[in-house]
């Protein structure tokens, strides 16, 4: 199969050209300047080889970040593609692209890195563990993650970005109906992001259950620790489903296969059934670390235990359970027949009740506490009613036969927005203000935080609550425009107006981050926030080896415990000894970029360069197998030195 | 982390094993998971002909039961190594573990043989969508073999070359974990895919 | 179900899953070629034999109660729960309906 140049260099198009000089000129830009400031070994040895958690979720926020910008440059294009009737800004064969990229970076280039990146972060640290159980695996999980993305997002410069939705129906999604790459780019960028993601489930599962410090036991866990076992159970059991369904795509793709096609016996409904076996779940990835985030905030901004520990548990145990077999209802009307629907209305129901269990639980958190109105509490306040119309409009979506009206209108965009970003990006930002000065050092701005919070919830609800009368009225989705006639235009003007609110929110986020870095008090106390858990028992930003001594933990709330009762809190120096670390390793980023170019030259189905350079995989892995290097140890006088600077000379 | 209990068998004794051996059993938990995928698309897809070939033209008993028996005792030959290595056994651990591969690599062999003869039959993957799933899920199979293949000779050659230590008996318990494991993925492939649809 | 198979002599746990294997293999077979049991029988049958084995080899060649055994027990038993609601769920929802044909 011959793809021809003009294929790959986009021609024509002055966003696509502007993006490609933009592109050419910052790489231009970042390595001059790496260059100039002599910071290539700092780079290589601090942050691309690096194996330690803490840095490997920096580096995972920070492609969130960046991923965000990307993701909601699509949706202001969307908005403003649809802020009136018979707008010519996108065609129909760009919006579609748009809508594509938006959905996927989202949810799986933004939302999983930020949720992976926080728990890199915090859980060892959260259950007194000095690192997790496969550091070189983590690493390797963050660069494939990396490779995915920037494979998925060099499609829009390079071959054309994939266009049938981040669903990727069959046979839509098919050779027959859209051939060229963008769908390739789709089957393999996810594909290689996905192995990432798999590694970082079996890693978690392992440390979590085997890492834990003396005295912690399951029941002494924090919330955020427990919904993140839970969360990567679900992904290890989930992710091989996206690895067939994405697989069998490529195989129809490329191959000639009929998994999914038309002729030949392929059934496309196939598709939908094995993406969503994975997609759901997926949603449930997504939402539970945030509401564990959300347990912790609340629980330390009312001063208060988090009310109904037990319960919280075997919710979270029931939702992880639930979410394996709902999956037909995002497919209700594609034939299965009234028993199978009528089952799966039934399940998707059931799993409203654990969800709202959690939210009870959290309004008792508050009840007769103390509540100190922090901007990460007040993400977490919000998320509550926000996400609550996300949840009732989810039950509403959940019956079968009322679904067959709502199904792909905006009521379906607006419902999964509002339980999308209420629930995980407010979690993210809490987490981001929450967790700031334990990553960094100094706190991100509260003045600047508020009205971060102020223009993005304002933004949120301008730009999604008209989606939902938009949809009653018959709007549907993923459409690039729309007629005078309908009498859609002011909702959707709204709605667009909302948009612009929502993305100066963002603006004032990004301001924060610069604007803190700059100015903001480098000598704060590593317990700003007078927390409950055991991250907050460590420098700031933390030191290497997290924990000097691994703390015991007498009761839940452990670090809480420990300040309350004066125990644990000073350092025995005669108990301290050698730390064992793990050494950094440069066969990740290799294995990134073998990976990229591998999947480049399958996108493009050069298939003998693909298979030559598949080898460097193997090659990978055969270091890897012979590599017999036992880490280093940090002395004792490193080790005296860095804990008096951040307890105070004793 | 060398928190060593010489207590246990040797793959298992220091800390940074058990977590390895831990974290492959969940990896082999997600294995089961990519299997089940791929027979759900060989249940759905499996009577689509599309007026090519079916099992009932394809399938003979003969060729499956060697394979289903060479890999059985594959199997059977791995548990026997392990059973070595627990004795301290270096040389009789190497002895089975060449014997599990060389059965492996038979394997193999007859399964690649069956499906040239099926191109020949004019039954390729592209021909029906009962023969894109066969193929697939048969050939993911097959290429997990090929790759155990691989990586036990890495691991002889670490046996050879350090001897028998807690880090080579962890290797080598992990490989025979995914060895095993590839012949309970077997049982229901020769059950389902084959013998489900064998005509006599 | 944790055999200590440290001062065993001879393979014998090793020897008695292979020759059940076997056994349980050739029932299949049998079941299938020299019985005139209507198909769906025939389908329960081969495929109660085949988890038999399955289970079988479990315990007998992969050790699954040594080292963590509570965690990996309880870790393949969940596999296997979402392997049959994948393929079980998969093929149902395929063959409802007026979505097969």
């Amino acid at each position: 199969m011959h793809i021809k140049w003009d294929d790959i260099v986009i021609t024509g198009d002055p966003l696509i050209l502007s993006a490609q000089i933009g592109i050419t000129l910052t790489m231009l830009a970042i390595v001059v300047g790496v260059t100039y400031f002599k910071k290539w070994q700092y780079l290589w040895d601090e942050w691309i080889t690096t194996v330690d958690h803490k840095k490997i979720g920096i580096m995972y926020i920070i492609v969130a970040v960046l991923m965000f910008f990307r993701g909601g440059v699509d949706g202001l294009m969307m908005k403003y593609q649809t802020a009136a009737p018979e707008m010519d800004f996108l065609d129909a064969q760009h919006y579609n692209e748009v809508f594509t990229t938006h959905g996927v970076i989202m949810i799986l280039f933004m939302a999983m890195p930020a949720l992976i990146g926080l728990m890199n972060v915090v859980i060892p640290l959260q259950i007194g563990a000095r690192d997790v159980a496969f550091p070189q695996l983590n690493a390797l999980s963050f660069w494939l993650t990396f490779s995915g993305a920037m494979l998925f997002n060099i499609s829009f410069v390079i071959g054309g970005s994939p266009d049938a939705g981040w669903t990727s129906y069959f046979p839509l999604a098919g050779k027959e109906f859209t051939p060229g790459v963008g769908n390739n780019f789709y089957a393999i960028a996810l594909q290689i992001a996905g192995i990432g993601t798999l590694m970082t489930g079996i890693n978690f599962i392992v440390t979590i259950l085997k890492m834990r410090t003396k005295g912690m036991t399951l029941m002494k866990m924090p919330m955020f620790t427990w919904t993140s076992l839970i969360t990567n159970i679900i992904i290890v059991f989930a992710f091989p489903i996206l690895t067939v369904a994405l697989a069998l795509m490529t195989f129809d793709r490329l191959f000639g296969t009929h998994f999914f096609t038309i002729s030949g016996g392929g059934n496309a409904m196939l598709w939908n059934n094995l993406f969503w076996l994975w997609g759901h779940p997926e949603v449930y990835i997504v939402i539970l670390p945030a509401f564990g985030m959300f347990s912790e905030i609340i629980a330390t901004f009312s001063r208060k235990r988090l009310f109904g520990y037990n319960s919280m548990i075997i919710s979270i145990v029931g939702i992880a359970i639930l979410s394996m077999v709902v999956w037909v209802h995002h497919f209700y009307t594609m034939g299965s027949g009234p028993v199978v629907n009528s089952v799966f209305s039934i399940t998707t129901m059931l799993i409203a009740i654990p969800t709202g269990v959690k939210i009870f639980n959290w309004l008792f958190t508050m009840r007769k506490g103390r509540i100190q109105f922090t901007t990460a509490m007040l993400w977490s306040l919000a998320f509550i009613p926000t996400f609550t119309i996300g949840g009732v409009t989810g039950v509403m979506l959940a019956m079968a036969a009322a679904d067959y009206q709502y199904h792909n209108t905006l009521f379906l965009v607006a419902h999964f927005h509002y339980v999308l970003i209420p629930g995980v990006v407010y979690a993210v930002f809490a987490g981001f203000y929450y967790w700031w000065p334990k990553m960094f050092g100094y706190a991100l701005n509260e003045r600047l935080g508020k009205w971060h919070f102020w223009l993005f919830n304002i933004g949120f609800n301008v730009t999604f609550m008209p989606m939902f009368f938009l949809g009653l009225k018959g709007a549907v989705r993923r459409s690039y425009t729309f007629s005078a006639e309908s009498g859609f235009a002011p909702l959707f003007m709204l709605s667009a107006i909302g948009s612009l609110i929502l993305a100066a929110g963002f603006a004032v986020l990004v301001y924060n981050i610069y604007y803190s870095t700059r100015y903001a008090d480098r000598k704060i106390s590593t317990d700003p926030w007078d927390a409950r858990t055991l991250e907050w028992h460590t420098a700031s930003p933390v030191q290497p080896y997290n924990f000097a001594i691994t703390p015991e933990v007498k009761a839940l709330d452990a670090f809480w415990y420990m300040k309350k009762n004066n125990e644990g809190l000073v350092l025995k120096e005669e108990e301290l000894e050698e730390i064992h670390m793990p050494s950094n390793s440069w066969l990740p980023i290799y294995m990134c970029v073998v990976f990229g170019v591998v999947g480049f030259f399958l996108v493009f189905e050069w298939f003998i360069p693909a298979a030559i350079c598949s080898l460097g995989i193997f090659v990978g892995l055969i270091i890897r197998s012979f590599d017999y290097d036992e880490g280093y140890h940090i002395k004792l006088d490193v080790i005296k030195k860095t804990e008096r600077a951040w307890r105070g000379e004793k | 982390m060398a928190k060593v209990d010489k207590s246990l068998p040797l793959e298992y004794q220091t800390e940074q094993s058990r977590l390895n051996i831990l974290g492959f059993w969940i990896f082999l938990g997600a294995e089961v998971v990519l299997f089940a995928t791929l027979f759900a698309a060989y249940g759905s897809l499996k009577d689509n002909f599309a007026g090519g070939p079916t099992p009932a033209e394809l399938f003979k008993l003969k060729d499956v039961m060697i394979e289903t028996l060479l890999l059985l005792t594959s199997s059977f030959t791995c548990g026997i190594a392990i059973w070595y290595m627990r004795r301290q056994n270096l040389k009789g651990l190497l002895t089975w573990l060449i014997i599990t591969l060389a059965l492996g690599a038979g394997f193999v062999f007859v399964e690649i043989n069956e499906f040239i003869h099926y191109v020949h039959e004019g039954a390729t993957m592209q021909t029906s969508a009962f023969l894109s799933s066969f193929f697939v899920l048969l050939g993911t199979h097959g290429l997990h073999v090929s790759l155990g293949i691989g990586w036990a000779i890495l691991i002889i050659i670490q046996l050879i070359k350090h001897g028998l230590t807690p880090t080579t008996a962890r290797k080598t318990f992990i490989i025979s974990l995914y060895w095993h494991f590839l012949d309970v993925v077997w049982i229901f492939i020769f059950t389902f895919v084959y013998l489900a649809r064998m005509v006599f | 179900m944790a055999k200590n198979h440290e001062n065993e002599k001879f393979p014998i746990s090793h020897i008695a899953g292979f020759i059940v294997s076997l056994l349980l293999t050739f029932a299949a077979v049998a079941a299938k070629k020299y019985t005139d049991l209507p198909m769906i029988t025939v389908m329960w049958i081969i495929g109660a034999l085949a988890v038999i084995q399955a289970i079988l080899q479990l315990f007998m060649f992969m050790h699954l109660t040594e080292g963590e055994g509570k965690v990996q027990t309880i870790n393949i038993i969940y596999a296997f729960f979402c392997a049959i609601v994948v393929a079980g769920g998969t093929i149902w929802v395929m063959t409802s309906g007026h979505v097969h044909y």
